[in-house]
């Protein structure tokens, strides 16, 4: 498809680096699915539906330096929505936050709420200020928060948490978040034997979005995160790279 | 139904190869499509030093087919060895690479040696990057002597790949002096697309190459063309996504073929198109090689 013209209608600062960036229609999408975000003339970058009809984005390159320039009335060009998205399984959930990974998990946990799930939410960032979505995941159920100066909240990692609670309680996980974090949440899941009931949502670098160029795939099963993620179960991704390396844009690899 | 199929030095288990470019990053991927059932692959193009791409939006699908422009992104040779040999194993793996220039394309190919690909396929026909593939394509010198260049320094068959927007008998020809053991034709058609809301090209490159259904009758004519009048082999790609195209493609000349923008709907193409192509034989009661060229008149 020819990227959709989605024009600006208003933008929230959630945080001192994260926006949500509104846009003129909405996408009837799974939670967890993403859009390309095309910045004409700069680049295109996939980027996580927050609602139907908004992205939430954290200032950290060129596109999105630029996007962060726009006002309301500007628009992008939006390929999608792509991917396979969250599947929400059982009747109580736990989601595992950290930073800007609450865009897709801030959706799912509406959903979750309109779906009658029981959702609880740990839920961290690098200070107070910048803990993401938090008023929409206490709405959604109970919230746990950490931050890793202590602003708020429990002092340290969000999977400081997870290892201290009974997670048996849960039929479903659902990360989003730094690697490093959700790789932890793996290992915690992992030694309970409950990996198949995780689910993750992995970034990498993905280029053309329709699962033709290879440039997103994991190692050693190729799975494509563009089409047959980003979401992926736990068992899914022990004995892969995730949690070890990535590849860059040249396609070298690179250490998490 | 046995499709083994012979390209001069090389053994398939099907006349079905991957294309370059597609899918052929890294060896997990790779294998991936092996595992769909894929004859031999040829490998993303691989150059001398690392390159990131072209900037996004770099493919999209349009109702004519999928424009491209990813900018030859690879790692360069050092890097992709070890994803070579990682691939290596069950069916041929053909490293597709590109340069600038004949020591270029020699310095890539003795690079990868080591990693043993069982051919190289040189890519002198991407239509998107400046100063490489169909910049030097469309000079049957320059495409002649970068031919002679990789078979001297190399003992494994090379195979030159070719641009539609060329004269493509004589650049083929060029290759086949240089020593080229086939050709493949074609590579992507020159093409573009526009954002009317936004008056920008679409493509971040502005310009790319089109892929999918829409280019098979021009690269089938290429076939055509192309063996009417070379003696090495060719191979066939542009647009192939059914066991039907295949075989026109074979009828046309082709001695195999190679998917690509098809495996968008599924990976198992492969598969798919080579079972396809075995019930079409057992129905005519025909050998793969009674077809080969049977349209050439």
């Amino acid at each position: 498809m020819i990227p959709m013209d989605a024009e600006i209608t208003h933008i929230v600062n959630e945080t001192p680096s994260i926006r949500t960036f509104f846009f003129d229609f909405s996408l009837e999408h799974i939670p967890g699915q993403y859009v390309m975000v095309w910045i004409r003339g700069v680049d295109e970058v996939p980027m996580s539906l927050s609602y139907p009809n908004a992205i939430t984005v954290q200032k950290i390159g060129e596109a999105t330096s630029k996007l962060f320039k726009m006002v309301k009335g500007d628009s992008f060009g939006i390929r999608g929505p792509f991917g396979n998205g969250f599947s929400l399984e059982g009747r109580s959930i736990l989601l595992v936050v950290g930073g800007v990974g609450a865009a897709p998990l801030g959706a799912l946990a509406d959903r979750a709420k309109s779906d009658g799930l029981r959702v609880e939410t740990i839920l961290g960032a690098k200070r107070a200020d910048e803990l993401l979505f938090e008023k929409r995941f206490k709405e959604a159920g109970d919230l746990l928060i950490t931050t890793d100066d202590g602003s708020l909240g429990h002092k340290g990692l969000a999977t400081d948490l997870v290892g201290e609670i009974d997670l048996t309680k849960y039929d479903a996980i659902y990360s989003c978040g730094p690697e490093e974090m959700m790789f932890r949440v793996l290992n915690v899941v992992e030694g309970i034997g409950m990996s198949s009931r995780a689910q993750f949502s992995l970034q990498r670098y993905v280029k053309c979005g329709l699962g033709i160029c290879g440039a997103c795939c994991i190692d050693p099963y190729g799975l494509r995160i563009c089409r047959d993620g980003p979401i992926f179960r736990g068992d899914q991704l022990t004995e892969t790279e995730f949690g070890r390396y990535m590849r860059d844009a040249s396609g070298k690899r690179v250490k998490i | 139904m046995d499709l083994t199929t012979y390209i001069k030095g090389l053994k398939l288990r099907n006349p079905t190869i991957l294309a370059a470019g597609i899918l052929g990053s890294s060896a997990s991927s790779i294998k991936r499509v092996i595992r769909g059932g894929a004859g031999a692959i040829v490998t993303k193009s691989i150059g001398v030093v690392p390159r990131d791409g072209h900037k996004g939006p770099v493919m999209i699908k349009t109702e004519h087919g999928f424009l491209n422009a990813m900018g030859l992104a690879n790692p360069s040779y050092h890097e992709f060895k070890r994803e070579l040999k990682e691939s290596k194993g069950e069916v041929p793996i053909v490293a597709s690479i590109f340069g600038g220039n004949a020591e270029e394309f020699k310095e890539v190919a003795l690079g990868l040696i080591e990693a043993n690909p069982d051919a190289f396929e040189l890519n002198v026909s991407c239509p998107h990057a400046e100063g490489y593939g169909a910049d030097i394509g469309e000079d049957p010198n320059a495409v002649e002597n970068i031919t002679r260049a990789v078979k001297k320094a190399v003992n494994v068959p090379v195979w030159v790949k070719l641009s539609p927007l060329t004269n493509i008998v004589k650049i083929g020809l060029a290759a086949q002096r240089g020593g080229a053991d086939a050709v493949v034709a074609i590579n992507t058609i020159p093409a573009m697309a526009i954002d009317t809301e936004s008056c920008f090209p679409v493509l971040g490159n502005t310009v790319g190459g089109l892929s999918g259904a829409a280019i098979k009758p021009v690269a089938l004519k290429c076939v055509y063309d192309l063996y009417s009048m070379l003696k090495i082999d060719i191979i066939g790609v542009g647009g192939i996504s059914s066991w039907k195209d295949a075989i026109e493609f074979i009828m046309a000349g082709a001695s195999a073929i190679e998917i690509g923008s098809a495996v968008y709907e599924d990976i198992r193409i492969f598969r798919h198109i080579s079972e396809g192509i075995s019930r079409y034989l057992q129905n005519k009661g025909f050998e793969l090689e009674d077809i080969r060229g049977v349209a050439v008149k």
